[in-house]
């Protein structure tokens, strides 16, 4: 699809829900979602006592899998499926540079999800969430974390071209 | 007006919503290319910038569409959601985030999308996010004062910018058109390709790249939903044309009496006049409030007939004549004043019997009987009766 086509599409989604709901869109916040659920199911005592957990409790009512990023996240799973489905993309693959090695990638694709779960709660949002989001109502704070992540990534892509570069 | 939820469409029926927002957020990702390492890194090698016009183009659409949608008085932009600022740990956050980005080649929304279609790795980041989100939560006592550092609240850029809301759209419609082209040339160089476009092409594009500024120009010079409000009301004072319902104080007593519950008996002076006397049943809301969105139930309906009234004729006319391009209710105003309805009802006096003509001793039985069953009722609907109290309610939302 071209890509301004494609943003545009993406640009009327998230003012359609910004109309509807009044929020913008988001992805890392249904883990979060997530882990708080896993906590609370496996570890109840802990989740009681730890200080985030009680503070996250109290402010979810009907429990912290009653959210509206896990309802989105869930959607966003069944729509990208379709989507590759419909491109004839789906298959299982493990996708890496033509430098990479297989160890190289499992354990970038875990650390690269784990530093990018672990600054997402602490920006309070993602590329999706704050980045984009920011953007579309102007929020000062969603434009910085975005400049923040494309220059980072920028400023450390040079130390990491083995793992994707010819 | 938007947003819907939550007095439109129910907070329950918004999960909903999520799921129906998330399908297309998601196809919209993958159709994009977004499930894919290779384009999302490119951006960071200069061989393929399409996650940045993709990113761009969503970011300027929406921006200018709630612009619009503000404009017109689609959508009420003081109670969407506002990422609130912290900037310390918006910084370090996106840093890190930058970092994870570089080395995982996805993010989280991306990363799902890609696991979605059965990318392993992309399963991998998904997994290694929960571990870094659960070390977040852990940690959170030691880090909670970099968390906390620097609130600055729901603050926007143009205000820091200092600048006006249509200014800075224009700014960042621009910066992205100038990206685009840059990168475009960036992109071209990387991949040894002669950067040329055809005609034809060059054309579309460039009508699409004025889009924004028209939307932005309609915004800025267009009267938007305020100000054709304000218009029409002028255009009906100069004209003199507007025709105005009254109805007398001691209809209204007997309305209140007796319909209390098909009326809306409507006070529009300040909060101070109405703390100080207020109509039995009535509810404030001062002038300037009329097209305030919480009111919005009050105009916009066709089952209670609003009653307006004021301490002068101009204001009541005003109000009715507001309340009439807010919504399609009807409306009517009292001829008396609210110290007029005071005097005549709740500082009757008894006229000399001896003297009195017959129709001053009936009005009296009946303003004082009207006294003492609109006194009963207001007991009796203790709750309705007080001042209603509605509140804005503010949407949450980010990661």
């Amino acid at each position: 699809m071209n890509p301004y086509l494609a943003g545009v599409l993406l640009g009327l989604v998230l003012l359609g829900t910004i109309y509807i709901t009044g929020r913008g869109l988001g992805a890392s916040g249904a883990i979060k979602s997530g882990v708080i659920a896993t906590v609370e199911s496996v570890a109840p005592e802990h989740a009681e006592n730890g200080l985030y957990y009680s503070q996250q409790a109290a402010e979810r009512e009907g429990g912290p899998l009653n959210n509206w990023l896990v309802f989105e996240v869930l959607g966003v799973i069944v729509g990208a499926f379709f989507s590759g489905v419909w491109a004839n993309r789906v298959g299982l693959k493990f996708e890496k540079g033509p430098k990479a090695t297989n160890w190289g990638r499992i354990i970038g694709a875990l650390a690269g999800g784990a530093l990018f779960g672990f600054g997402s709660q602490l920006a309070r949002g993602c590329t999706s969430g704050s980045a984009l989001s920011g953007m579309a109502v102007m929020s000062f704070g969603g434009i910085i974390t975005m400049f923040a992540i494309f220059g980072s990534a920028y400023a450390f892509a040079y130390f990491f071209r083995k793992l994707w570069l010819k | 007006m938007g947003p819907l939820v939550p007095y439109i469409i129910s907070s329950e029926f918004n999960l909903v919503i999520a799921l129906i927002i998330g399908f297309f957020f998601g196809f919209v990702l993958e159709q994009a290319g977004f499930s894919s390492t290779k384009k999302l890194v490119g951006l960071f090698y200069g061989y393929d910038f399409t996650v940045l016009r993709v990113f761009f183009t969503a970011g300027v659409t929406a921006m200018v569409g709630v612009l619009l949608f503000h404009h017109y008085g689609i959508l009420d932009i003081s109670i969407i959601y506002i990422n609130p600022t912290f900037l310390r740990s918006a910084l370090i956050g996106g840093a890190i985030m930058g970092l994870g980005f570089i080395l995982g080649g996805f993010c989280p929304g991306t990363s799902v999308c890609a696991a979605a279609i059965g990318k392993m790795d992309a399963m991998l980041f998904v997994l290694g996010s929960f571990i870094g989100v659960f070390a977040f939560t852990e940690s959170y006592p030691l880090i909670k004062d970099t968390y906390l550092a620097d609130a600055m609240g729901p603050v926007t850029m143009f205000e820091v910018l200092g600048m006006s809301r249509i200014a800075f759209a224009v700014v960042l419609a621009f910066v992205a058109i100038f990206a685009f082209v840059a990168t475009w040339f960036v992109e071209m160089k990387v991949r040894k390709e002669p950067a040329k476009i055809s005609k034809s092409r060059g054309m579309k594009y460039s009508v699409a790249a004025l889009m924004p500024f028209v939307i932005i120009a309609i915004v800025a010079f267009v009267p938007g939903r305020q100000e054709i409000i304000q218009n029409k009301i002028a255009e009906a004072q100069r004209q003199n044309e507007c025709v105005f319902y009254e109805i007398s104080a001691d209809e209204l007593a007997n309305e209140i009496i007796h319909n209390h519950y098909k009326i809306n008996v409507i006070d529009v002076r300040s909060p101070e006049a109405f703390e100080e006397f207020h109509l039995p049943m009535a509810m404030n809301i001062p002038i300037d409030e009329i097209t305030n969105r919480k009111w919005e139930m009050v105009f916009n309906q066709d089952i209670k007939t609003n009653i307006f009234y004021a301490n002068d004729s101009m204001t009541v006319r005003m109000a009715c004549l507001k309340s009439r391009f807010v919504g399609d209710a009807k409306n009517l105003i009292l001829t008396e004043t609210a110290s007029e309805f005071k005097s005549m009802f709740f500082e009757i006096e008894q006229p000399d019997l001896a003297t009195a003509s017959k129709q001053e001793i009936n009005e009296y039985n009946f303003r004082s009987n009207a006294v003492r069953e609109m006194k009963q009722l207001i007991d009796a609907l203790k709750n309705i009766g007080q001042p209603v109290v509605r509140e804005v309610e503010v949407a949450s939302g980010g990661c």
